[in-house]
């Protein structure tokens, strides 16, 4: 029944909000949903439910171990929207809801336990994101929107295709046709290797493209860098772990039907590939948007990497979908900030803004030392754990390579956020009003950072056994 | 039931490369929705031995969504964007119907070497759909008008479309529902955002798309 309210709750408050007469006050229903959401999900972490093992949607382990941070993310984000809308001129009727549609969309695609619901879920998501993608409704997010709309597209298309391979693939193997992920578990070994091998590359491919993975992740530099902060964070946080989701529990079905190593092989390797594409471009742009999307890309890319090395490492690459999306969700946030006041996000137009606005400007260049894993925030510790299970697992030089990567993604990140910030500031335009940073655009963004440092220093161990229970659900002992 | 199953089938193929064909988007518009109803029948022929109201109710869905509303859609974009021609391809009309006819041949011959349950072997089922979603491929990447290249997704999906028939017996029909709905849905939203673009370009033409790059 909860894991129902997860996804109602969300979906009547975005009726609810399409309904509000009021655009001063509909963004509060925002928090409020968001707090009630975060706390039942809270809720459910600290007492998690009994799984019927044929329920399609429930809010199982593998849920249990990213929901509610994708929760908490969305309630920080909730937080600062109210502030940002307060910013804007234009009429909040569709984002609100779209908002809140994404939200109880994410949930029903993390709970799926269906191949089916997982990608219908998957699907709604990218639907929903184009009126947030296209909120500022100039031509150049018009082309974004229909860039992040064709290539998404034809990723979940592919993503389709896939689940009716593996379908198929049961259907070969004598089952009955069922695609509760249940059902293709217990029937692991029957199923048709081929088919198997056929729906893992499609539907690597299509929620490969979801997730933004290298070569597939050119829509991801325009549609986080021509839509609001705050989407941006949503889709880095949220949509992108949804995907990653789907590909675990496809993964552990794969690994069931005995060619886990072809599939460990492949996301290795894609993985490698899209940290080193998102390194390499990382050294390239001039846009402080664009260069959260190729960090994103090179996030998703470690998460391909460490969910390759067996159970140790989906165990660190679940703490790494945490300490990212929240340490990403700040980067947005403070970038945001600054992209406002500057009216720009080239680091061609927009420098010396730690005069203009020295806290977000800090909250940054914090942000960027947390994301590039200085220690002590949450992604140094994450990362850390995938260096030493890859080299438990005997990868040493995927682990070198790795780590170059990080290394020239640290000089990309570092060398933008620094020429954003140093020198002195360009003269404004006279007729704008001056950006203040109000506490509702400072504080968001100082709690994600706040929750990634304690994510990495005092890690709960309530998230530990969750992720341990998620890794046990995933790779069950025989 | 194969002869009906491959006749439908076989004129779907054989519209592909009609559409692969023609520089006119009417007639590119047009034939995708003949496509869309010949495949909408086709959960009529597959499981004529056990017809329901759910069977028929999807079949009238399909045959609504793809062969009327959507080009409807389609038709209506096209007209307030003021064109007619996709005038200049990435991939020229004859390459990519040689592209086209070449991969049609190579699906056919290809099935019999694949790992295929009995009742799919001997007609053009796969086949079909595998060269359908190549021939949405081909356009989707070889034409320059956004409606050309939503009219390549729709054949993309009307190959995986036709692939998810062959666990119509099998998977539950709410999930081919919700499938059925979002594929709509997705068109839909497409729609609005050619409008959009065509306000903001005025031309449809994807190439002008470049503003943002490194």
């Amino acid at each position: 029944m909860n894991a129902y309210l997860l996804i109602i709750i969300p979906l009547a408050g975005a009726v609810l909000a399409a309904l509000w007469p009021h655009k001063g006050t509909r963004p509060l229903l925002l928090p409020a949903v968001g707090l009630t959401h975060t706390l039942l999900c809270l809720l459910l972490l600290v007492k998690p439910p009994v799984v019927d093992p044929a329920a399609w949607l429930a809010f199982d382990p593998l849920a249990r171990a990213i929901l509610p941070g994708v929760s908490l993310l969305f309630l920080i984000c909730a937080w600062y929207a109210v502030g940002y809308l307060r910013l804007k001129e234009q009429d909040n009727r569709v984002f609100v809801p779209a908002l809140l549609l994404v939200l109880g969309l994410l949930s029903a695609g993390h709970q799926a336990r269906h191949l089916g619901i997982l990608w219908i879920a998957t699907e709604a998501v990218t639907l929903a994101c184009v009126p947030l993608i296209h909120f500022s409704g100039t031509p150049r997010s018009f082309e974004a929107t229909w860039k992040y709309l064709l290539v998404g597209g034809t990723g979940i298309a592919l993503s389709l295709l896939g689940s009716i391979c593996l379908g198929y693939a049961s259907l070969h193997g004598g089952g009955s046709g069922d695609i509760t992920f249940t059902a293709l578990l217990a029937h692991g070994p029957d199923l048709s290797r081929a088919w198997v091998l056929t729906a893992w590359v499609l539907l690597l491919v299509g929620y490969g493209t979801k997730m933004g993975l290298a070569p597939m992740h050119t829509w991801k530099p325009d549609a986080y860098g021509e839509s609001p902060g705050i989407v941006g964070a949503l889709l880095a946080g949220g949509v992108t772990s949804v995907a990653f989701m789907a590909l675990l529990r496809v993964k552990s079905v794969i690994h069931a039907a005995g060619v886990g190593a072809v599939a460990d092989r492949t996301l290795l390797a894609i993985g490698l590939f899209s940290t080193l594409i998102a390194a390499l471009f990382l050294l390239r742009t001039r846009d402080f948007k664009r260069m959260l999307a190729y960090s994103s890309v090179e996030h998703m890319g470690i998460l391909c990497i460490a969910s390759s090395l067996g159970a140790p490492g989906v165990w660190a690459a679940l703490f790494h979908v945490w300490s990212n999306g929240l340490t990403k969700g700040a980067l947005f946030l403070s970038a945001g900030n600054l992209q406002r006041a500057a009216d720009s996000s080239s680091i061609d137009e927009v420098r010396g803004m730690s005069k203009v606005l020295p806290r977000s400007s800090l909250l940054l260049v914090t942000g960027m030392f947390a994301i590039t894993a200085c220690p002590p925030f949450g992604p140094f510790f994450s990362e850390l754990l995938i260096v030493r299970t890859g080299l438990a697992a005997g990868q040493g030089w995927a682990m070198g390579l790795f780590l170059v990567c990080l290394l020239l993604a640290f000089f990309g990140l570092s060398r933008i956020v620094f020429a954003v910030v140093d020198g002195s500031p360009r003269r404004k335009k006279t007729n704008t009003s001056p950006f203040r940073e109000s506490a509702g655009l400072i504080l968001p963004p100082i709690f994600l950072l706040a929750a990634s440092l304690w994510l990495g220093l005092f890690t709960p161990d309530l998230l530990k056994s969750a992720w341990s229970a998620a890794v046990l659900q995933l790779f069950p002992t025989p | 039931m194969n002869d009906t199953l491959n006749l439908l089938i076989g004129l779907a193929m054989g519209l592909n490369l009609l559409a692969l064909g023609t520089s006119r988007l009417p007639v590119l518009i047009r034939t995708v929705a003949v496509q869309g109803v010949l495949l909408g029948l086709l959960p009529l022929v597959l499981e004529v031995h056990a017809l329901d109201w759910r069977l028929v109710l999807i079949t009238l869905a399909t045959v609504a969504g793809k062969g009327f509303l959507i080009p409807y859609m389609l038709t209506r974009a096209m007209r307030a964007a003021n064109i007619a021609r996709e005038l200049e391809p990435f991939i020229g009309y004859i390459p990519s119907l040689l592209l086209g006819a070449g991969g049609t041949i190579a699906a056919v011959a290809l099935t019999r070497y694949l790992p295929l349950l009995p009742e799919h072997t001997g007609n053009l089922h796969v086949p079909g759909a595998m060269a359908l979603i190549l021939t949405g491929f081909i356009l989707l990447i070889g034409r320059t008008k956004a409606i050309s290249q939503v009219c390549g997704y729709l054949i993309l999906e009307n190959g995986i479309y036709l692939a998810g028939l062959l666990l119509i017996s099998s998977t539950p029909i709410l999930v081919e529902f919700g499938i059925l709905l979002d594929v709509t849905v997705g068109v839909f939203v497409i729609g609005i955002i050619v409008d959009r673009i065509q306000r903001a370009f005025d031309s449809l033409d994807t190439r002008k798309l470049t503003a943002l790059h490194e």
